[in-house]
């Protein structure tokens, strides 16, 4: 019996560790009745994995026999590998005992779609249900929906869940359509459009009364894969602005595609996952979400593709070298937040502390920022006179040169010979 | 001029309300464990007060919001030597200044009580993420730690919310003390018992489970790992090996 579980676990596990989101933020849910659990506001991260991605949720999927055929997923009807299913008592079993010897902050469950839509999301939610309402489980849980679901069973899924994503899988329709024929944005949409309303309306009623349970507290999410499809880093982070904008989505998950077939239409076997690339693409979603930048600034028509040798920020500074110098004692909260080398917390640190006295660069480096990055674009109260106005690819030179990069390992500048 | 004390917060607070009676000027403070006499300085014996302590910890609390009097209780738990001086700096500098200047992250000391605090809080979200529980054969759970920090005080209020409806007791080894949860409150306890007993491995002791579900994490830790992936550095960053003997996965 328990090789058995063993084996299941082994299977369906990594079947789902290709889903990267393993977020356990945004949940107040509080633990009632003197029963197990409850959400924490930041999220805790109770392990990492040897790729340095964190583990905070039993990340499995309820079973991995699938309908459908999309060529990016190991889990697709066509490939040949093992299958499995959990019963809801094994998966009830194993996050009850692994939370509570807090090995996890949650489940994340998911699923491959067997028979139909609505028979798949009807098992995931037995399990929710059983969890919430029969072991008095007050955990975190992140749950699919199933695209195609009835909005009952949705609904319902919703007032047990905490978190409810989709995945958009591909960052354009077009994509979408060349590795799986079968799927389309639209299906993705409706569901998301029809939670985001679901939350609003509930947050509505709760405001008048205050008995109505809460609905999905942690929001949803989605991911597209990076790199299998010859997208366009603006295409991608175009995409990602619109469903952030659209169905206030808590956030979008890149995940660079890791070859599993050798399916003519993507990367064959054994190229390396776009690990630089999805680096690259999350900066650019935290500049958007936390920096105060449009995508537009970031990405355009002029930089289709997002520069590999130095970050977002700082290319977005050196194209606009006309708002730079600014002064660190008087500028804009809103400007000094997009000099590179400062933070979201050196600048609150920042505009608090001028307030007692003009700061000078010894305790501009106290507080904590970048200064070697940062003072080619700051003054402050004893910064040195400078006689020569330096060109952005002369700072380009000098910011390259003292930083070293764990993706490139040569400069770029540097020709191979062989 | 060296103000000797016993060490403990109050002590800490009685000293800054006997600065504030006395006007010394410039006055370094010690505890009685490390104070040495030298032949130039006077030295002055606090005598820790209660009610002295009371006042001058609720006048903190008047002047600063609720996360900056953590921050000093957090900067006080770091154990660290230089911190009593400069909380005590930091107390003294709060009382001579208008409201508000808690926020001149220029000054020195304000910096050095929010870095230190900052480890702290790092500290015990650490701890908060890296306990393994082990189920004992009574159907206690149990774990031994030993952080850099005395972050114990922090833990409580997470794990009596947290898991209300099992008995746990989370034990400092190094500090030889720990909290137990009974089902109603948590209580300090002291173990007399050997350092070996702690340790992970006293298979006769736990829950015939136990091992089981230690398996099934252990699988699931290495399956959800994707070797194309992989990224030591990364990983050791987030997870330093000083932390590993606790972890389950890692063992």
């Amino acid at each position: 019996m328990s090789e058995r579980l063993r084996e299941k676990l082994n299977i369906l596990a990594d079947a789902a560790k290709y889903d990267v989101s393993c977020s356990s933020s945004g949940s107040d849910r509080k633990n009632t009745n003197k029963g197990v659990g409850n959400g924490h506001q930041s999220g805790i991260c109770h392990t990492y994995t040897e790729d340095g991605r964190c583990v905070s949720l039993l990340k499995i999927l309820l079973t991995n026999h699938c309908i459908f055929d999309c060529a990016y997923c190991v889990s697709r009807r066509s490939n040949d590998i093992e299958r499995a299913a959990f019963t809801v008592d094994e998966v009830v079993e194993l996050t009850m005992n692994f939370y509570r010897r807090n090995y996890i902050e949650g489940l994340f469950l998911s699923s491959g779609i067997f028979k139909n839509a609505d028979f798949t999301m009807e098992r995931l939610l037995r399990v929710v249900k059983k969890l919430r309402l029969e072991e008095n489980y007050n955990g975190y849980i992140h749950l699919k929906t199933i695209p195609g679901a009835s909005d009952e069973l949705i609904t319902e899924a919703g007032l047990y869940a905490d978190r409810m994503s989709i995945n958009l899988e591909m960052p354009t329709e077009t994509g979408l359509k060349l590795l799986a024929p079968e799927k389309s944005h639209k299906d993705v949409i409706k569901p998301l459009g029809f939670v985001k309303n679901q939350i609003i309306q509930f947050k509505e009623e709760k405001k008048l009364i205050k008995s109505v349970p809460k609905f999905v507290p942690a929001g949803q999410s989605t991911q597209m894969v990076i790199g299998a499809t010859p997208e366009t880093d603006k295409e991608i982070m175009y995409t990602a602005a619109n469903f952030y904008k659209s169905f206030s989505l808590k956030r979008v998950y890149y995940s660079g595609y890791i070859p599993i077939s050798n399916d003519s239409r993507m990367p064959v076997l054994g190229t390396q996952p776009p690990l630089l690339r999805e680096n690259r693409l999350y900066q650019t979603d935290w500049l958007m979400r936390f920096y105060g930048f449009d995508v537009r600034e970031l990405l355009n028509d002029a930089n289709p593709h997002l520069d590999t040798d130095i970050d977002p920020k700082l290319s977005w500074a050196l194209r606009n070298m006309h708002h730079f110098p600014i002064d660190i004692n008087t500028a804009d909260y809103q400007m000094i937040l997009r000099v590179p080398g400062i933070g979201v917390g050196s600048a609150q640190k920042i505009v608090q502390a001028r307030k007692f006295g003009r700061l000078y660069i010894h305790q501009l480096k106290k507080i904590g920022i970048a200064y070697n990055r940062a003072k080619h674009f700051i003054t402050c109260a004893d910064s040195p006179y400078q006689l020569k106005d330096f060109q952005s690819h002369e700072i380009k030179g000098f910011i390259l040169a003292e930083s070293q990069s764990k993706y490139l390992k040569t400069a770029n500048n540097q020709l191979l010979l062989f | 001029m060296i103000y000797i004390f016993d060490g403990s917060l109050e002590g800490l607070l009685t000293s800054v309300f006997e600065w504030f009676e006395r006007k010394p000027g410039a006055v370094t403070i010690v505890s009685k464990q490390k104070y040495q006499p030298d032949v130039f300085t006077t030295a002055f014996e606090v005598l820790t007060d209660r009610t002295k302590a009371d006042r001058v910890w609720q006048g903190l609390t008047k002047r600063l919001d609720r996360r900056w009097m953590r921050n000093v209780y957090c900067a006080y738990l770091s154990e660290i030597p230089e911190m009593q001086q400069e909380i005590f700096g930091f107390c003294i500098y709060i009382f001579q200044n208008p409201a508000g200047a808690e926020k001149n992250y220029g000054n020195a000391q304000v910096l050095n009580i929010a870095q230190t605090a900052r480890k702290v809080e790092r500290e015990k979200h650490r701890m908060e993420a890296f306990i393994r529980f082990q189920k004992t054969a009574d159907g206690l759970f149990y774990c031994g730690i030993d952080p850099d920090f005395n972050v114990i005080p922090l833990l409580v209020n997470h794990f009596k919310n947290r898991y209300a409806d099992q008995q746990w007791i989370i034990y400092d080894i190094k500090r030889h003390y720990g909290i137990f949860y009974n089902l109603e409150t948590v209580e300090e306890i002291e173990m007399d018992i050997d350092i070996n007993l702690l340790k992970k491995s006293n298979q006769h002791m736990l829950d015939e489970q136990e091992m089981l579900y230690a398996d099934l994490w252990k699988d699931y830790f290495k399956s959800t790992n994707i070797v194309a992936r992989k990224n030591t550095k990364l990983h050791t960053q987030h997870v330093p090996k000083r932390y590993w003997k606790y972890l389950t996965e890692k063992l």
